[in-house]
Parts: structure tokens; C-alpha cells; sequence
């Protein structure tokens, strides 16, 4: 079912395909679309990561859109309307519910997807602005994850994103214009909700999708990376998968199970399991006494536990500063690690930098796992 | 002489005499010799003079005479006054109307007449009793307050323990023949509660029903309109009931004859009906030859109805947010239930099956209507889940389907 | 061999053509139902229409309604001279539900005898503050009821 080639294309999908042809002259894309192949070897598994990732923010524009519909932000009619969602609009508390759980799952999968393309080193050159503009992405993923959790103005969010917020407020020289900037004000109000609102469903859609734009167009331009190992492989040595339609059925069809999984976990968990749990529960009251247990959500714990960890002061800097600086030097490593990896970009895997990348992990999934376990 | 002078000088920077003036020589003196608990001392803390007037002003003299001598020679000197003389060494003012118009328009001016009517005047003037109080056993003297503010004695708050300095004294009280025990059956009852734990100025103290300078135990028949004052719908409903002529005839007291007068505890439901521990088996019996029975058996087992249909309602919609639905509608219905289950139980007090019937329905309607919702709510649980196990199969159709389609493909 | 293939490929792109229609009426019914606004109308907490007209106030032995408003109890009563009034309903003193005495020309709490006068203010008994009084609009037949702006 190749389109490349005349003599198969027959019947209604010719008919349209010429019609269009003949307007927009695609054919010379088409053929190269349909010359698109993907790597085949033991970790091409990995290769899905991106794609499930990327249904999840389709879910989430969807799903999002649709909570627009009813949603009303200000600290008098935002945690009324989702109250009203999920309790007297049909099928809301499905909307909310999938628009929740896609939202960890989608953080969940950006962050498998960048240690596998770390691991893999498929960042190297020719990739490195593929690699940034993924970490963009996952900046942007996460703060639209701060974001959006405010917008039910609860009190689980109010708390959480003072916390947060008050965190901002310790980064040196920018710090405390910065916290008010976010805030809107001094404490965490209805104006916060305001701007977050703002970020949330128009600022930070629109820059994502550039960002997205960019990040699908350069890997449309330069294929999927091959693993180090094909390195001066012989072509008849290294095996390869179709893209259209090959590709794309696995592709779909691991879509399918996601979606199948997040339905699942909507309807039997509308409001999260275990720790991970967004019950709309009270209306923020910022007189209130803060509750005894606030936590941020899962994908800032590890930074929030570590920064707990922090003495007072380390040598003569700040604890939290000391936190600060370390946290802005290790993202700064990672995010730059295309140009530093020298060893990759000549095709060989390099011992410190899957030793740093074993110990980003292991420093992540341990900061997450204390900060639940403490509490 | 001059020692004395300097030291009085002394005393006198570092006393704050300012409100008295630095001639008012009662309290130059006094202070001079008397400790903190002295009168010199107290009196900042006392209304009079707080407001401008002096010693000399109830005990008359001469502020400006230094000798005590010659302070007792002064015409209208009146010193200090005999426990049986105090009411009206009091009221010299505090019955003047024009004079207490002077100083505080709005304070009553019948004090006096209202202590000659209660017991404590009584036995004062009459028996000349010494130990039964006068004005300055519960206001105190010289440290007298504003019965607003939360120091005074006489504050609604402080009041039961002002009362009770006397008649919670077994030893003290001993020869008027009256029980004790009124400080500790109040401290426990519903409305002690309400007023010395919850501090709830709306809660009666001792002088909302017994008067404060008319101190008197309500008469029989009177204190269901001493009670009545708040609980204003139960007198009404009493009143027009068949217990209220039969307990003129009897001479019961009203009131306290089913909730006792101090130790008044949160009614139960099961103080009506026929059997233990209800309170109508003290009059009633099966053949006593009124619908007693009868009625208390109805009224008892249509509260009963009801509160045994909000349980069932709470049960059913406790389920339904055990599943995880939203329930704040129904919850908020409950509370409805609530009031008419206060309504029906106040109903009690017309002893008739008249009115409390219907209302008693009510509630047991807007229960059932609690019950339907939540039942509603769990349908819609498994509806959820009905439509999602649709919804896999369809999407597991597909995946298979497109897993074969991969497979052919190759 | 060719034939039972085709077949083959036919049935199985049935099922994939009938899987994929099941698979969009199954998100897509959700959807359809989610944008059709629920009876409700909407979330707001301000101001609200009343279910019931003036007529039905005024047909009312007590001369009152009471309306859940948002999370709370209101009654709306109508005065001597025909004005309509709405206050919160429950008793600041221990919450229990107010009710409107037209022969006394009060707002009467039957539990320990409160009184407030027909603006909210409490004037006697055990209450400790005001009841919350809310602005009334009459649009025709309909009664809006909202709260008056802090």
C-alpha cells in the first residue's frame, strides 16, 4: 500500500490523491515520507516513548479544551466550577479525571523517553537541537504541570503551590521579583490563579507546540538515531522498519493501549491512587492552617526532598542557595550534554557520562521515594 | 512628721494616684499603710472611679484633710457602712434617677426595689440576716466592675461561681434548709456547658432565671415562662397542650418536671414513650383513664420512624461516597432532616399526635429523597464501569485487530 | 490460497474498520453528552434564579421560601408593603433554621427564641451576629438572588 509507487494506486484514494497532488504538488514529499524507515534492534522498543508522549499532550488539548468549556477561574468560581464538572455535567469527572491521569503519564513518559535517548546517546551530533528542544519540552511539560494543578483552587493545590512558589522566592538576585511575578502578588491568591490560568491554557500551549514543531520536524529531517553499536556497520548488517505503514501501526497501536490504560485508570481511579492523588476535596482557604502533610506533585518531589536534605548552610553558602546552585549546575550538565559527550559524537558510548546520567537516576528515584516515605 | 511626708512623696511617683488627683488624701493615706489588697490599691480597677468619682463619694468626708480626725467630723461622713445598712447606702445613688442620669443614663435605677422582693432582702431586712447577700457580695467592693466586661464578678461568664461562693458552701448554707448542689448540677447540664465551656453569652446563667437583684426561685407556674424566654415554641406548644391544666391543678412545676431545673441534660428520645426510662411513667400508666399511653406510644414511634429513616439514609449515601461519588447535594439534604428532626422533637411539647404526624413525614419524605439520590449515585458507579468494560472491548476489538493487521504486513 | 487471504484481509479490515467506529462512538458519545450543558446552567456561586416566582412567596402561609444557595440556606420573604427580602436562613447562634413570623414582623429562630429584624440585624436572644442579607432583583416574572459585593 505504498503510495510512491503509480501502478498500486488505484480506485477513490488515487482520485484524491491527485486532486490534491495537483493542487499542492506533495508527491515529491509523499515519496520521501514513504522512504522513511526506522531502526530495528534491541532497544527499538524505545522508539515508542516519544509517540506515547506525544498522544498524551493530544489527550491533554482535548481533555483540556473540553474542561474550558466550564471552567471559570478567580478564587470565587474556580474550585464552584470544577466542583460543577464533576458532579452535575455529564461525563465530567471522565473529562477531568483523563485530563489528570494523562497529565502524570505524560510527565512520566517524557522523562522515560529522555533517560532512554541519555542512555542511548542518540543525542549526539547530528541531534543536539533535538535534545534541546526535548528538554525544553519537558520544561514546559512540567510547567504545565505546576500550573494547571492550581486551577482547582483546593487546598491541596493552595499549599502545594505556595510551597512552590516560595522556592522560586530563594533563587539569588531574581528571586524575590520572580515570586512575585508568579504570584501576582505577595501570597498566592486569586490573582495567582490569574496568571497561572493564562500560562496554563494559552501561553504555554502556544510555545509548546513551536517548541513541538520544531522537535518532530528535525526528527522527521534526520530519521530515528541508530544505536552507537551500528557505528561502521556495513548497510546489509543493520536491519530496518518501514515507517508508513509499518511503523505507524505499532505506533497506533500502542496509542490504542494507552488510551485503553488511561480509561481504565480514569474510571476505577478518578482521583489518583496512593500518593499520587488529586481528590478536589476543600475550597483553599488562605486563613486556614496549613494541613500537616504538603507535598508537591511526584515530578518535583525528588527537588523538593533534596532541598529538605539541605543543612543550613554548606561551607559559608546558603543551604538553599547551595540546593539552588547544584540543581542549576546538574541541569545545565544535562541539558548541554550533546556538546560536552565528545566520545559519542565519535560514536563510542562514554563510561562518566552513563555514569553521571546512572546517578541522575538513582538520585531521582531515591529523593522521590524518601520524600514519600517521610511524610 | 517630714519623714513621713517625704515618704508618702515617694510612694506617691511611684503609685498611679493620677485618676484621684495628687490632693485626694483618702487615697495618699491609705496607700500608705495598706498592702495591694488594700481598698487604696483595688479602687483603680473599680467603675466609680474610673469615671471620675472619688472615696468620698460613698463615704463622704473631705478629700482635702489630711488628720482622719478631723475627716470624721465632716457633716455627711458616713464611714464605713454596717452590712445591714449596705443596700441602702448603695442606693443613696443608684436609686436617684437624676443623679445616675449624671453618669450613666442607661443603667437601671430599681435595684433596690427589685432586693427587697427577692429572698436575700427578705431575710436582710426582714430577719436581719448577716449572712445572706447584699450588694457588695457579688459585685465586690471597691473593685467593682462592669458586668460587660469579662473581669467583673457579675460578667455572665463569671456569674455561676459568684453565685456559688455561697450557695455551693455546705457549711454556710446549712440552717436555710436548700440543697447545694446547684453549682454542680448547672456546671454539667446543657446550658452550664454552653456558657462555661462553649462561652455562649446566649446560654443562660444564674440571673436569667432567677433575677439578679430579685433573686428568687421561679414560682411553680412561673418557670415555664422563665424557660419560655428562649424556649419561646415549647412554652407556646405547653401552654395549649393538656399538660398544662393538669399540672396547675396538681401544682407541678413545669419545666422541671421532665427536665429537672438545674442539671437540665440534652433530652433523649427516650424520655417519651411507654416504657423505661420514659418520663411519662411517673404520672401514666395503660389504665389510667387518659390517651397518655396512647399518645406517648405514637409520638415515641414516630420520632422513631423518622430517625431510624435518616439512618438508613445516611447509611445508603455513606456507600455512594465510599464509591467515590460526589454526595454534597444529598449531604446537604440531610441537614434539612436535621431541622425537622429538631422540629419534630419540639412538637413533643404539644403532647398530641396532631402535628408532630406530619411533620415527622416530612422528614421521613425528604429521607426518602436522600436515599434515591444516593441510590441514583451508586447506579451511576456501575454505569461508569459497565460503559468502560464496553468501551475496553472496543478498543481491545481494534488493538487485535490492528496487531494482525501488523503482523500481515510483516 | 489467494482468495481465503483476500477474504482473510477483508474480514480483518472489518473488523478494524468496526473496531475503529466503536472505538470514536465510545469516546466521542462522552464528548457529546459533556458539551450538552447540564439543567443546571452553570457553577456560579453569586447569583442565582429562583425556581419559584413571587406569587408563590406571597401564596405561602408564613409568606417565605427558603432556596439552597450554592452551599448555603437563604429564605426570601415578602414584607407588609410587598418588598422582597433574602437572607442567609441559618442562625448565627447554633445553626439552626430561621423562619419568617409575619405577625411579628420578625425573622424568628424557634430554637432559643432569636430574633432578627426583616434586614438581617439580630435584636434579641442568643444570636451574635447578623444574618447575612443578600440583594434581590425582580426581572419580570423571574427572582434573582445574589450576593452583595464585599
Amino acid at each position: 500500500m505504498s503510495p510512491a509507487s503509480d501502478q498500486r494506486r488505484t480506485g477513490w484514494k488515487a482520485r484524491a490523491f491527485d486532486w490534491v497532488d495537483r493542487r499542492f504538488k506533495i508527491n515529491a514529499l509523499v515519496e520521501y515520507m514513504g522512504g522513511k524507515v526506522v531502526p530495528q534492534h534491541g532497544h527499538s522498543a524505545f522508539y515508542y516513548l516519544g509517540g506515547i508522549t506525544l498522544f498524551l499532550f493530544i489527550v491533554q488539548v482535548v481533555t483540556g479544551i473540553l474542561l474550558l468549556m466550564y471552567y471559570r477561574p478567580g478564587s470565587e468560581s474556580a474550585y464552584e466550577s470544577v466542583r460543577f464538572i464533576i458532579t452535575e455535567v455529564e461525563f465530567g469527572w471522565l473529562i477531568r479525571a483523563v485530563h489528570s491521569w494523562s497529565a502524570n503519564l505524560m510527565v512520566l513518559f517524557a522523562v522515560l523517553h529522555m533517560f532512554t535517548v541519555f542512555f542511548t546517546s542518540a543525542y549526539r551530533k547530528p541531534r543536539e537541537l533535538t535534545w534541546l528542544s526535548g528538554i525544553g519540552l519537558l520544561g514546559l511539560t512540567m510547567a504545565f504541570g505546576f500550573s494547571g494543578y492550581l486551577l482547582p483552587w483546593n487546598e491541596l493545590a493552595f499549599f502545594a503551590t505556595r510551597v512552590g512558589t516560595g522556592m522560586a522566592g530563594a533563587i539569588p538576585i531574581i528571586g524575590d521579583d520572580l515570586m512575585i511575578i508568579m504570584r501576582g502578588g505577595e501570597e498566592v491568591t486569586g490573582a495567582t490563579i490569574g496568571r497561572f490560568f493564562g500560562l496554563h491554557a494559552a501561553i504555554l500551549p502556544a510555545v509548546f507546540t513551536v517548541v513541538l514543531a520544531a522537535h518532530l520536524i528535525f526528527i522527521q529531517r534526520q530519521g530515528m538515531s541508530e544505536p552507537l553499536g551500528w557505528e561502521g556497520r556495513a548497510p546489509s548488517e543493520k536491519k530496518y522498519m518501514k515507517f508508513f505503514p509499518n511503523f505507524l501501526y505499532r505506533d497506533l497501536l500502542f496509542w490504542l493501549i494507552a488510551l485503553n490504560v488511561i480509561a481504565l485508570l480514569a474510571v476505577i481511579f478518578p482521583d489518583g491512587v496512593g500518593v499520587i492523588h488529586w481528590p478536589l476535596g476543600t475550597k483553599a482557604d488562605p486563613f486556614a492552617p496549613p494541613p500537616p502533610v504538603i507535598r508537591p506533585e511526584w515530578y518535583f518531589m525528588f527537588a523538593f526532598q533534596a532541598l529538605k536534605l539541605l543543612p543550613a548552610h554548606v561551607w559559608f553558602i546558603e543551604g538553599e542557595l547551595f540546593g539552588i546552585i547544584l540543581f542549576g549546575v546538574g541541569g545545565l550538565v544535562w541539558t548541554l550534554v550533546p556538546f560536552l559527550n565528545r566520545q559519542s559524537v565519535e560514536g563510542r558510548g562514554s563510561k562518566l557520562f552513563y555514569g553521571f546520567g546512572l546517578l541522575v537516576v538513582a538520585f531521582v528515584l531515591v529523593m522521590t521515594i524518601w520524600g514519600y516515605l517521610v511524610e | 512628721m517630714k519623714a513621713r511626708l517625704i515618704t508618702t512623696l515617694l510612694i506617691l511617683s511611684l503609685s498611679p494616684v493620677v485618676l484621684l488627683g495628687a490632693d485626694d488624701n483618702c487615697v495618699i493615706c491609705h496607700q500608705s499603710f495598706e498592702d495591694e489588697t488594700g481598698p487604696s490599691h483595688m479602687i483603680e480597677r473599680d467603675i466609680h472611679i474610673q469615671r471620675g468619682l472619688g472615696c468620698v463619694d460613698c463615704h463622704g468626708g473631705d478629700a482635702s484633710l489630711e488628720d482622719m480626725d478631723e475627716v470624721r467630723e465632716v457633716a455627711d461622713y458616713r464611714g464605713v457602712p454596717d452590712y445591714l445598712e449596705l443596700p441602702g447606702f448603695c442606693a443613696r445613688c443608684h436609686s436617684d434617677a437624676a443623679y445616675m442620669r449624671n453618669h450613666n443614663p442607661s443603667l437601671p435605677t430599681d435595684q433596690l426595689d427589685k432586693y427587697r422582693t427577692s429572698v436575700h432582702g427578705q431575710k436582710l431586712f426582714g430577719e436581719r440576716d448577716r449572712k445572706v447577700a447584699n450588694c457588695i457580695s457579688c459585685h465586690t467592693v471597691h473593685e467593682i466592675g462592669d458586668g460587660r466586661l469579662p473581669h467583673s464578678s457579675t460578667h455572665p461568664l463569671n456569674v455561676p461561681a459568684t453565685c456559688g461562693k455561697c450557695h455551693s458552701d455546705d457549711e454556710y448554707m446549712a440552717e436555710y434548709g436548700i440543697p447545694t448542689d446547684q453549682l454542680s448540677d448547672f456546671t454539667a447540664s446543657v446550658h452550664g456547658h454552653a456558657l462555661l465551656e462553649q462561652k455562649d453569652l446566649g446560654a443562660p446563667a444564674c440571673n436569667d432565671c432567677h433575677s439578679n437583684h430579685g433573686a428568687a426561685p421561679p414560682g411553680l407556674t412561673s418557670l415555664s415562662a422563665v424557660c419560655g424566654t428562649c424556649h419561646a415554641f415549647q412554652m407556646e406548644l405547653f401552654a395549649a397542650s393538656p399538660h398544662d391544666a393538669a399540672f396547675r391543678e396538681n401544682d407541678f412545676p413545669m419545666c422541671e418536671t421532665c427536665h429537672s431545673n438545674h442539671r437540665i441534660e440534652p433530652p433523649d428520645d427516650k424520655m417519651v414513650g411507654t416504657e423505661e426510662p420514659a418520663v411519662c411513667l411517673e404520672c401514666h400508666d395503660a389504665d389510667d383513664g387518659t390517651r397518655a399511653f396512647v399518645v406517648a406510644d405514637s409520638v415515641s414511634s414516630t420520632i422513631g420512624r423518622l430517625v431510624t429513616s435518616r439512618a438508613q439514609a445516611e447509611a445508603v449515601l455513606s456507600e455512594a461516597t465510599a464509591r467515590g461519588m460526589q454526595t454534597t447535594d444529598e449531604e446537604f439534604m440531610l441537614k434539612d432532616i436535621d431541622q425537622i428532626l429538631i422540629q419534630t422533637r419540639t412538637l413533643v411539647h404539644a403532647f398530641g399526635i396532631e402535628d408532630i404526624v406530619p411533620k415527622a413525614a416530612e422528614g421521613i419524605a425528604k429521607a426518602d429523597s436522600v436515599k434515591a439520590g444516593a441510590e441514583e449515585l451508586i447506579d451511576e458507579y456501575y454505569f461508569r464501569r459497565k460503559g468502560l468494560a464496553w468501551a475496553t472491548l472496543f478498543i481491545t476489538v481494534l488493538a487485535v485487530a490492528l496487531y494482525l493487521k501488523i503482523r500481515r504486513s510483516g | 490460497m489467494a482468495d481465503s487471504d483476500s477474504s482473510r484481509r477483508r474480514f480483518l479490515n472489518i473488523i478494524l474498520g468496526g473496531g475503529l467506529l466503536a472505538t470514536l462512538a465510545s469516546i466521542l458519545f462522552p464528548v457529546y453528552r459533556y458539551i450538552t450543558p447540564p439543567a443546571s446552567g452553570e457553577a456560579n456561586l453569586s447569583q442565582m434564579r429562583l425556581p419559584f416566582k413571587r406569587t408563590d412567596i406571597e401564596a405561602d402561609p408564613k409568606k417565605a421560601k427558603t432556596f439552597k444557595f450554592g452551599r448555603i440556606l437563604g429564605i426570601i420573604l415578602v414584607t407588609e408593603t410587598g418588598e422582597l427580602k433574602a437572607l442567609a436562613a441559618t442562625c448565627t447562634h447554633l445553626d439552626c433554621t430561621v423562619q419568617h413570623r409575619p405577625d411579628l414582623g420578625i425573622v424568628w429562630c424557634s430554637c432559643h427564641n432569636g430574633r432578627y429584624d426583616l434586614d438581617g440585624h439580630n435584636i434579641s436572644g442568643p444570636p451574635p451576629r447578623p444574618l447575612e442579607k443578600f440583594v434581590v432583583n425582580e426581572v419580570g416574572e423571574d427572582i434573582f438572588v445574589s450576593r452583595e459585593d464585599a
